[in-house]
């Protein structure tokens, strides 16, 4: 019923050599054998977008955009209301299809062919711009029903946490500090611990690339302080692509930044260099 | 927290006292004779089990609306699937007793037809039939939930795509050439397993039967929405797209509830053919199915207890007036609807939950 296997991921297959020659670049695609489902980051890159275009109506939210995203960074995406941060993440995510255009995760899994689902079992998560929890139930259960385990709906009839699910799940609430609130409804969370929750459930799913739409939106200052100290304890564990508006956020965390507009990217560096290239100037402070 | 229990100690014994009590009336009506204060007389008996088939359909309903978030205004079409698939057995037990002496149905002699319709074949065995009381509803759910749920038809529109799939299945229903029995339906059934269907006995059966089905089907609803599998019903309810990415596809989780919610509406309607004696496309009208979404709205949806309570006020209040006040009915079910909805979100349930 669904087209994705899920058996089949994360097993090392007998004859992978993933990982053996991945110290000389020039062949490092030669000689080894693509593993179903398992993402090839030997290249050095986890997500690559090349060309893509979305247009909406004749409008071109994405217009041949290119990024590429290697494993284990921490990126952070700026640009103006409309520049493409919200459509890019719905192309990764498999919500929106581009019109043209290719979208990897790692060198074999064309994302552009899978649904929501599936990508999500490949490895990619998600974190709206509006956090989106299941108010009714606890947060508890918010996070279980994240864990990375069968979601099947036949398994879920019978599905119980073993312990070490168990485990995992009071791990990421103590992470995220919800441990106290663990039992009552979510919907009851203030709005920054609802993002917390969030950021929380992507954990539990343990992916591989983590996308973060806006998430201090709306936080205290300590909640962003501590949310930026989460952030760059992640990253190398996961690769992290965070889009924000807050620019003081973005200092603390970034290394390298990409700046979106009008669909595409104008600049792309480290802080300082962004800051100062006149093309972004002009963008930020008008014409 | 996590390791629910199916109801408390006090939901139990409440719940083992309404079934022993449900279980006493049929005993009640074979055993104190007629005239005997104890007495259930045949017509109470009638009464309550037809109202046990309501109450079976607005806790299948509850299923899919209060727990899946899927407004079903079609539900009674599953429903009187049920019920003429098992309606064709009591057809063919009536054997050579109709008015014209045949081993075809009355209705098909009057129609000068020859044969059985290729449908008709094998629904003299009692088994046959109880597997198209299953199957019916289960396939024609499955196929038309496959196409609304893969195209992501939800909300309104998924309501009145099923509204309008009852309202063409009661006209296809009315017509003769449909080989149904046109707008009569079937009725007039002498035998049930060679039982006579109006006996006490029989009916005593039938009522004790549905008792343990409605009981049976509110435990094992419990059950299904207490597990995980509830619990990402009530999450793609709630955030269908965030399910999605947190890595659920939606379409069999719907699809199954939705199905089994067909499939139990379809066993209410066999229960209740024999016990009402007649079935016939007035089943199928839009406005029952509408009815059936009041009674669990007023009850309490999302609780599956409210919806039973739900059908039976409901339907008590409905038997009463349209024996005393029948011109008025209709708008007492229109001013309960708007009351539940403006006054009492949670229904019955939220408001005794509220004061407890």
């Amino acid at each position: 019923m669904s087209d994705y296997e899920y058996g089949n991921r994360c097993i090392p297959h007998p004859y992978a050599l993933v990982g053996t020659q991945a110290d000389s670049a020039s062949d490092a695609s030669y000689g080894r054998v693509v593993v179903p489902g398992e993402v090839d980051v030997t290249h050095g890159a986890i997500l690559y977008l090349e060309s893509v275009t979305v247009s909406f109506d004749g409008f071109k939210a994405l217009n041949d955009l290119n990024l590429s995203v290697d494993d284990g960074e921490l990126r952070c995406i700026i640009g103006p209301n409309g520049a493409g941060k919200t459509t890019m993440m719905d192309v990764i995510t498999g919500k929106t299809r581009p019109d043209a255009g290719t979208v990897y995760f790692g060198q074999t899994i064309d994302l552009t062919r899978l649904n929501e689902v599936a990508i999500a079992h490949a490895g990619i998560g998600r974190k709206f711009q509006k956090p989106t929890v299941f108010e009714n139930l606890s947060v508890f259960e918010n996070l279980e029903l994240a864990l990375k385990m069968d979601k099947r709906a036949w398994k879920s009839l019978f599905a119980k946490l073993n312990g070490e699910q168990r485990d995992r799940i009071d791990e990421v609430l103590a992470t995220i500090k919800l441990s106290e609130a663990a039992h009552g409804p979510a919907g009851r969370l203030s709005h920054g611990q609802k993002q917390w929750l969030e950021i929380g459930m992507l954990l539990a799913q343990s992916p591989r690339v983590l996308l973060l739409d806006e998430p201090v939106a709306g936080m205290t200052d300590q909640e962003t302080a501590e949310t930026a100290e989460l952030f760059l304890s992640l990253k190398g564990k996961h690769t992290l692509i965070v889009v924000e508006h807050d620019m003081d956020f973005i200092n603390t965390i970034a290394h390298t930044v990409t700046v979106l507009h009008e669909g595409h990217v104008l600049a792309e560096g480290d802080m300082a260099t962004v800051q100062n290239d006149p093309k972004v100037i002009e963008v930020y402070l008008g014409r | 927290m996590t390791e629910r229990r199916l109801f408390s100690p006090l939901g139990w014994t409440l719940f083992a006292i309404i079934v022993v009590l449900g279980l006493t009336m049929p005993l009640l009506h074979v055993w104190v004779p007629e005239g005997h204060t104890l007495h259930v007389s045949a017509y109470m008996l009638t009464l309550v089990g037809k109202i046990l088939c309501y109450a079976a359909v607005a806790l299948a309903m509850d299923l899919v609306w209060g727990y899946a978030g899927i407004l079903s205004l079609g539900h009674g079409l599953f429903f009187a699937l049920g019920g003429y698939a098992f309606g064709m057995y009591l057809m063919r037990e009536i054997g050579r007793e109709g008015q014209y002496q045949s081993d075809l149905p009355d209705f098909m002699v009057f129609l000068d037809w020859k044969e059985l319709p290729w449908y008709w074949v094998g629904t003299e065995h009692f088994l046959w039939a109880l597997f198209l009381v299953v199957a019916v509803p289960g396939i024609v759910a499955f196929v038309f939930g496959w196409f609304a749920f893969r195209s992501r038809i939800k909300g309104v529109y998924f309501s009145i795509i099923t509204q309008a799939l009852t309202f063409a299945a009661m006209l296809l229903f009315f017509r003769n050439d449909t080989g149904f029995g046109g707008n009569n339906g079937f009725t007039d059934f002498k035998r049930i397993l060679g039982f006579p269907i109006a006996a006490p006995e029989t009916r005593a059966v039938l009522f004790a039967l549905t008792v343990v089905y409605v009981a049976g089907i509110l435990v094992f609803c419990r059950w299904l929405t207490q597990s995980k599998f509830g619990r990402v019903l009530a999450a793609i309810r709630d955030a269908e797209s965030r399910t999605m990415f947190v890595g659920y596809d939606p379409l069999p989780y719907k699809l199954g509830v939705w199905t089994l919610s067909a499939v139990l509406c379809g066993i209410a309607g066999a229960l209740y053919v024999p016990q009402v004696g007649i079935i016939n496309p007035s089943e199928m009208s839009p406005a029952n199915s509408i009815e059936i979404a009041i009674w669990a709205a007023i009850g309490g949806r999302g609780t599956l207890i409210g919806p039973l309570i739900g059908a039976g006020v409901v339907n008590g209040a409905k038997s009463w007036f349209t024996v005393s006040f029948p011109d008025l009915w209709l708008y007492v079910l229109g001013a309960l609807f708007v009351v539940a909805t403006l006054y009492l979100p949670r229904g019955i349930v939220g408001l005794v939950r509220r004061r407890g």
